[in-house]
């Protein structure tokens, strides 16, 4: 009871900042200190969203599917290469050093190539996605799986339990929590992913949306899909909150 | 014929020896207690028991079958509960069946029909994070219980509990051997509980540890309420104090 009016007190702080950011915004657009043209309202940025709702949509549908596919390939990547990776001490010392360099190569610097490999189409998205996602997945995961009790490992042993047994009673479910502060982060990386490389080339999708308004000059839409995209992230996180709910229960209490 | 036996056991860690010459026998339905300091190298013939790490020199018999260096015989307990925080009551104590390869819902239902006589009805579904201290070592002793009816090592299963809970599990304790009949090697560093649980104490001391002296318990089981205040209970001490230094 008390955790929870705990909870609406620090939401009513974080409410309010927003609040005063977005009345300073709409002051400075209204009161003509920059120019609307150049920083549209909060109010035209809404007007815009609504007007442009439809077409933002099927954009939204085009990168959501780019980024759950990316996400979900990411996801299977990276957990079977941190269960590997634990199980093997060799091919743990031989990848972690490349993984690592992966992750040091900039998302817009591969993506041009990954266009020019692969076309326009789905393909490299998908893989850019891949590439950016599993990284986390696979560190929270070996992270995971290093930090097991080793008197809990040494009791199961006593019991006559084998490697995989240990792994699947021990390590996997202690490497949980970890897993999803991994997707958390995962999940966001993946439509950031799928709006970056839509920027180069593509059909459909919120990226190639905003290359369209750019070129257009219409700040107000700009501003939409950027609030869209900020919110699409925030759904996907929530949503992995709730599904590690789901998933760990014992959590709860 | 014991049901653990074992024999001659040395054990050294970097040229330095833990353990000298350790033999130990422990028949059916008794509990035996090895008493000694912290650091005597109780956990390494511990270990060398449960199968974890090979002795330099010795072996160990449980049933006439040399099980030397082989894990999945020997169940043990420690201090720590080692339940897994992710798994309910039932679930962490029927662990040791579904290892063995047991269907779960068999195992589960064979690891709840023991709740009752373990004083743990009505935890089944609980986590283990839900419990107090004294009933996750009432778990972990029929979680261990469930993995061998015939031995059992408990390495300080009841050192972290507070004294009053502590003497609440002692009582416990002995009801529910009376019941089961589990062969036990008990160590513990604890004078008074070695006296109150034991039918013999091995005393454990020096460095590198050997096994200096055995004591038989004579009073009989079921142990009187008051055991610990009696005369005969101080002469057990003294006598032990007395070696000890």
């Amino acid at each position: 009871m008390k955790r929870k009016s705990q909870n609406i007190t620090n939401r009513i702080w974080s409410c309010s900042a927003i609040a005063v950011i977005l009345i300073l915004w709409q002051a400075v657009s209204s009161l003509g200190i920059v120019d609307s043209f150049m920083l549209p309202s909060p109010v035209k940025v809404v007007q815009a969203f609504v007007a442009e709702f439809p077409q933002l949509m099927e954009h939204s549908v085009i990168t959501l599917a780019e980024a759950f596919l990316g996400l979900g390939l990411g996801v299977l990547l990276g957990f079977v290469m941190a269960v590997f990776m634990d199980q093997f001490d060799k091919l743990y010392q031989a990848c972690y050093p490349l993984i690592v360099l992966t992750q040091t190569i900039p998302t817009v610097a591969i993506a041009p190539l990954l266009v020019l490999w692969f076309g326009y189409e789905m393909t490299p998205k998908v893989i850019l996605i891949v590439i950016t996602t599993f990284f986390p997945i696979t560190v929270g995961l070996l992270n995971g799986f290093k930090s097991v009790d080793t008197d809990s490992v040494n009791l199961l042993r006593a019991m006559g339990a084998g490697r995989w047994q240990i792994f699947w009673h021990i390590k996997f479910p202690g490497a949980m929590s970890q897993f999803f502060a991994g997707l958390r982060i995962s999940a966001s990386y993946a439509v950031v992913g799928a709006v970056i490389s839509e920027w180069l080339g593509g059909f459909g999708g919120l990226g190639v949306y905003m290359t369209r308004v750019k070129k257009a000059f219409s700040f107000d839409k700009m501003f939409a899909v950027i609030f869209l995209i900020s919110i699409i992230s925030l759904l996907l996180m929530k949503g992995v909150d709730l599904l590690q709910k789901k998933c760990m229960p014992w959590e709860k209490e | 014929m014991a049901v653990l036996s074992v024999k001659d056991v040395s054990k050294s860690f970097d040229d330095e020896k833990i353990i000298n010459k350790i033999s130990i026998e422990l028949h059916q339905g008794e509990i035996v207690s090895l008493l000694g300091v912290s650091g005597g190298g109780k956990t390494t013939l511990f270990n060398v028991i449960a199968g974890l790490s090979i002795p330099d020199e010795g072996s160990v018999w449980l049933d006439g079958e040399d099980v030397t260096g082989k894990p999945g015989n020997v169940s043990y307990m420690l201090q720590k509960d080692l339940l897994l925080p992710y798994r309910t009551v039932v679930d962490n104590v029927a662990l040791p069946l579904i290892i063995r390869g047991m269907k779960k819902k068999e195992a589960r239902e064979k690891a709840a029909s023991y709740f009752e006589e373990f004083g743990l009805e009505g935890t089944e579904k609980k986590y283990p994070a839900q419990l107090s201290g004294g009933m996750k070592q009432r778990a972990a002793l029929l979680r261990t219980y469930l993995f061998s009816e015939k031995v059992a090592l408990l390495d300080e299963p009841f050192s972290a509990l507070d004294m009053l809970t502590k003497k609440a599990v002692h009582e416990w304790y002995l009801d529910v051997m009376e019941k089961i009949q589990l062969s036990t090697l008990f160590i513990t560093h604890d004078i008074d509980e070695a006296i109150l649980l034991s039918d013999r104490i091995y005393l454990l001391t020096g460095k590198p540890g050997e096994i200096t002296k055995e004591i038989v318990i004579k009073e009989p089981k079921p142990r009187r309420k008051d055991f610990n205040l009696t005369e005969e209970f101080l002469e057990y001490k003294r006598e032990i104090l007395a070696h000890l230094s």
